[in-house]
C-alpha cells in the first residue's frame, strides 16, 4: 500500500501511447503575456505535455530573438504539435509531417481539423480522413474531435492513441456542456479520453475527471485568467482533485438525507 | 535568385545553391525549423545535398505557442 502522504498520481499514471506521465493535465503554450510567464505558468500547472503549433518562421527577425523552446526545452517536456487552424486533411497531415522533421521524428501528435471559424468546431469528416493518413505513417495522434460516440469510436478504430472531444467550443470557457456524451465515450473507450477545450475554471476540469475523464487539455483557461501562473496551479490541483474523487467512487445521490452523518442514538433529553 | 520563401518572393544574392545555403542566408542556421521545398519535405541530414532552383517554394516553419 501506498504511504498516506505518497501523491496518488505515482501510482496512477496516464498511459499514452505506452509512456507514462504521472500529470493528467495538459497545457498549450499560447495566447500568454510572454515566454517567461508562458514558463512560469506550465511549471505551476506541472503538466509534461505541452502542446505547439506550427507556423512560418518570421523572416528577417532577430536571429538570437528567444524562441518559446528556449523557455520551455524539449528535454524537460514532451512537445505536443498541434494542427490548429487546418480546415482540411491535407493541410493538417502535411503540418503535422513538418512537425516530426522539426521535433526530430517525434511521433506524438495532436490532429484537430476545424470546420468552422466562428466556432472552430470539428470537421469530423476531414479529421477521420487524416487520422488514417497519420496512423498508416506511423504517427501516434490524439484526436481532437466532437462529442460524438460513434465518431470517438471511430477514430479509436482508426488506431488514434487518445481520444480528445470538446467540453464545449474551443476558446469559449463554457465548461463541461454535455457531461453525458463525455460518459459514453469515456465507458466505450479503451484508449485514454481528454477533454479538450472548453474548460472555464477549476471546478470545470474536476467535472471532467470526476466523469472519468483520463485528462484535461487546456490552454486559455490558464493564459486569459487574471493571474494564469495563479489559475495553473488550480487546474493542478483541479484535475489531481477530480481524478482522486473518480477513482474514490462517490456516494450515490440522494434527494433525502434520511441518513444523518451523526449518532441518532445518546442524544440528551 | 527569385525565390518563393513563405509565400512570399525573395530575391537572394548570390543565389544559394543548396537549402543549407538557403538557411544560412536566410540567418536561420541552428534554427528548430522545419523545411518543405515544392512540397515536400527535406529532412535535415539533406539540407547540404538538396539544390535549389530559381522559383522554387519554400515552406520554413518553426514551432511557436499554441493550444
Amino acid at each position: 500500500m501506498n504511504a498516506p502522504h505518497e501523491p496518488a498520481a505515482q501510482a496512477d499514471p496516464l498511459v499514452i501511447a505506452g509512456q507514462a506521465y504521472h500529470s493528467r493535465l495538459l497545457v498549450g503554450t499560447g495566447k500568454y503575456r510572454d515566454f517567461a510567464q508562458t514558463r512560469e505558468a506550465i511549471a505551476a500547472s506541472g503538466a509534461q505535455i505541452v502542446t505547439v503549433a506550427i507556423r512560418r518562421t518570421n523572416l528577417g527577425q532577430d536571429a538570437n530573438a528567444p524562441s518559446l523552446l528556449d523557455f520551455l526545452p524539449p528535454s524537460e517536456f514532451t512537445y505536443l504539435p498541434n494542427s490548429a487552424g487546418c480546415y482540411t486533411a491535407d493541410d493538417a497531415v502535411r503540418t503535422l509531417k513538418l512537425a516530426r522533421e522539426l521535433l526530430d521524428g517525434h511521433a506524438l501528435t495532436k490532429l484537430e481539423v476545424l470546420g468552422d471559424s466562428s466556432t472552430l468546431f470539428p470537421n469530423v469528416r476531414e479529421t477521420l480522413k487524416a487520422a488514417e493518413r497519420l496512423v498508416a505513417d506511423g504517427f501516434q495522434v490524439m484526436v481532437y474531435t466532437s462529442d460524438d460516440p460513434i465518431i470517438a469510436r471511430e477514430l479509436e478504430q482508426i488506431g488514434c492513441v487518445a481520444i480528445m472531444p470538446l467540453a464545449s467550443l474551443i476558446g469559449s470557457g463554457m465548461g463541461i456542456l454535455n457531461p453525458w456524451n463525455l460518459r459514453l465515450i469515456i465507458d466505450q473507450a479503451k484508449v485514454p479520453v481528454l477533454v479538450d477545450a472548453g474548460v472555464g475554471t477549476a471546478s470545470d476540469a474536476a467535472i471532467a475527471m470526476e466523469l472519468g475523464c483520463a485528462g484535461v487539455l487546456m490552454n486559455t483557461a490558464i493564459a486569459l485568467a487574471q493571474d494564469p501562473v495563479r489559475m495553473a496551479r488550480a487546474m493542478k490541483l483541479a484535475v489531481e482533485a477530480g481524478r482522486d474523487a473518480f477513482l474514490a467512487g462517490r456516494m450515490p445521490r440522494k434527494l433525502y438525507a434520511a441518513s444523518p452523518s451523526s449518532p441518532t442514538s445518546g442524544l440528551i433529553s | 535568385m527569385e525565390l518563393i520563401v513563405n509565400g512570399a518572393l525573395r530575391r537572394l544574392t548570390p543565389a544559394p545553391a543548396t537549402i543549407a545555403e538557403l538557411v544560412r542566408a536566410l540567418d536561420l542556421e541552428g534554427k528548430r525549423i522545419a523545411v518543405e521545398r515544392n512540397g515536400e519535405i527535406v529532412p535535415k541530414g539533406r539540407y547540404t545535398a538538396t539544390e535549389v532552383h530559381p522559383g522554387d517554394r519554400l515552406e520554413i516553419v518553426a514551432a511557436v505557442g499554441g493550444g
